[in-house]
């Protein structure tokens, strides 16, 4: 029951922080998820990370989802999902029903750009960690380099890029 | 054009919007930004539940307010359209395709991640995964860090994470009070900072 609490209120925290999508998730569940509670390794996490990108759903969801169950089975996940969408429903409500022109309101734009710029450093950082973590042999550079090209810069699908490397690990880094 | 008013509960519109966002939900890989083509395709285009305008409105909202933009716009047209039932049914129909499949995945991983090809399958996937992360950084930080004042917000940011082991909520606090104080252009025009945050979070 607490490890369930817990988890709800680490995941709801987590909703509560994550400006800009999916990716700006990684800094705060490395946090809470990794680092505070230890619940997942870095690598554990990652291959959460990489389903939620072959699977249809948003991200955040999807991984709240999986970090949950493999916590504390289908409750877990159930807890999880729901503490990641319960801020983000409060919060939207709350300004669906107050502002109707919240957008051009000068302070909450400033405060967003703000902390934008903030996501930016914090993912970069997370990128940092987990990649000290991941990369073990050059060639584990090597498809992080390619798969950030062929994703950059010819704006391949997620899917195919990580269908290459998954079949480029089954091949070479079995 | 918007809003239909409902003084009972409207069970028919409830499942509808249920069932929509269940699609949405259920065919879109690759996270909330691809699924906004397919949202505005189901909630302007086909059901003419918001406009072109109100729906661009809900989108710049769901960027700004915290958690994933796919939940959040799905909240704010479920509540325009129904009130709170709608909220409750559109957030729900967007969260179920999710859930049961990451469950279903969830459940053989725990007994696939234990063969050898799938652990070498993972060994090739994980890189990637972050080569795909800082592609997806480098589309954000191009956008986000378009004047010196985000950027030197952002290396400043940058240099107390990587110092100081400090929580990224602190982080994200201190960034929004920084943003309060030195990126508050309440006299520029407006709609140009409206049509940046959307490019922003194209990412």
């Amino acid at each position: 029951m607490t490890l369930l609490l817990r988890l709800f209120l680490s995941f709801m925290e987590i909703g509560m922080f994550t400006f800009g999508g999916g990716y700006a998730m990684l800094p705060l569940i490395q946090r809470e998820i990794i680092d505070v509670n230890g619940w997942l390794t870095m690598e554990q996490f990652l291959d959460i990370v990489a389903v939620a990108e072959m699977t249809p759903g948003p991200i955040a969801i999807n991984s709240a989802t999986f970090v949950g169950y493999r916590v504390a089975g289908v409750l877990g996940s159930l807890m999880a999902t729901f503490g990641v969408v319960l801020p983000s429903f409060i919060i939207v409500l709350i300004i669906a029903a107050l502002f109707k022109r919240f957008k051009y309101l000068a302070s909450v734009q400033a405060a967003s750009k703000g902390i934008r710029s903030a996501v930016v450093a914090l993912i970069a950082l997370a990128i940092w960690s987990f990649g000290k973590e991941v990369i073990h042999v050059p060639l584990h550079a090597i498809i992080g380099l390619v798969a950030f090209a062929l994703s950059h810069f010819l704006r391949w699908h997620p899917l195919i890029v990580l269908g290459l490397a998954g079949l480029t690990g089954l091949l070479f880094l079995g | 054009m918007s809003r239909k008013a409902h003084s009972d509960i409207n069970w028919r519109l409830l499942w509808d919007l249920f069932l929509t966002f269940l699609r949405i939900g259920a065919f879109t890989i690759g996270g909330g930004y691809a699924m906004l083509p397919l949202i505005q395709k189901e909630t302007v285009e086909k059901k003419q539940w918001v406009g072109e305008e109100e729906f661009a409105e809900i989108i710049g909202l769901s960027q700004t307010a915290p958690g994933a933009i796919a939940i959040n716009s799905s909240i704010y047209l479920g509540f325009r359209v129904a009130g709170v039932p709608g909220a409750i049914f559109a957030v729900t129909g967007m969260v179920v395709p999710s859930l049961v499949i990451i469950l279903t995945i969830a459940i053989f991983f725990e007994r696939f991640s234990t063969i050898s090809a799938v652990k070498a399958i993972f060994n090739g996937v994980r890189p990637a995964v972050m080569g795909l992360i800082l592609a997806a950084l480098f589309k954000i930080g191009k956008s986000v860090l378009k004047n010196l004042t985000s950027f030197i917000i952002f290396v400043v940011m940058l240099l107390i994470g990587a110092i100081f082991d400090l929580h990224p909520v602190l982080i994200i606090l201190m960034a929004a009070l920084a943003g309060i104080i030195f990126l508050n252009d309440k006299s520029k025009n407006r709609s140009k900072n409206g049509d940046e945050e959307k490019e922003a979070e194209k990412a």
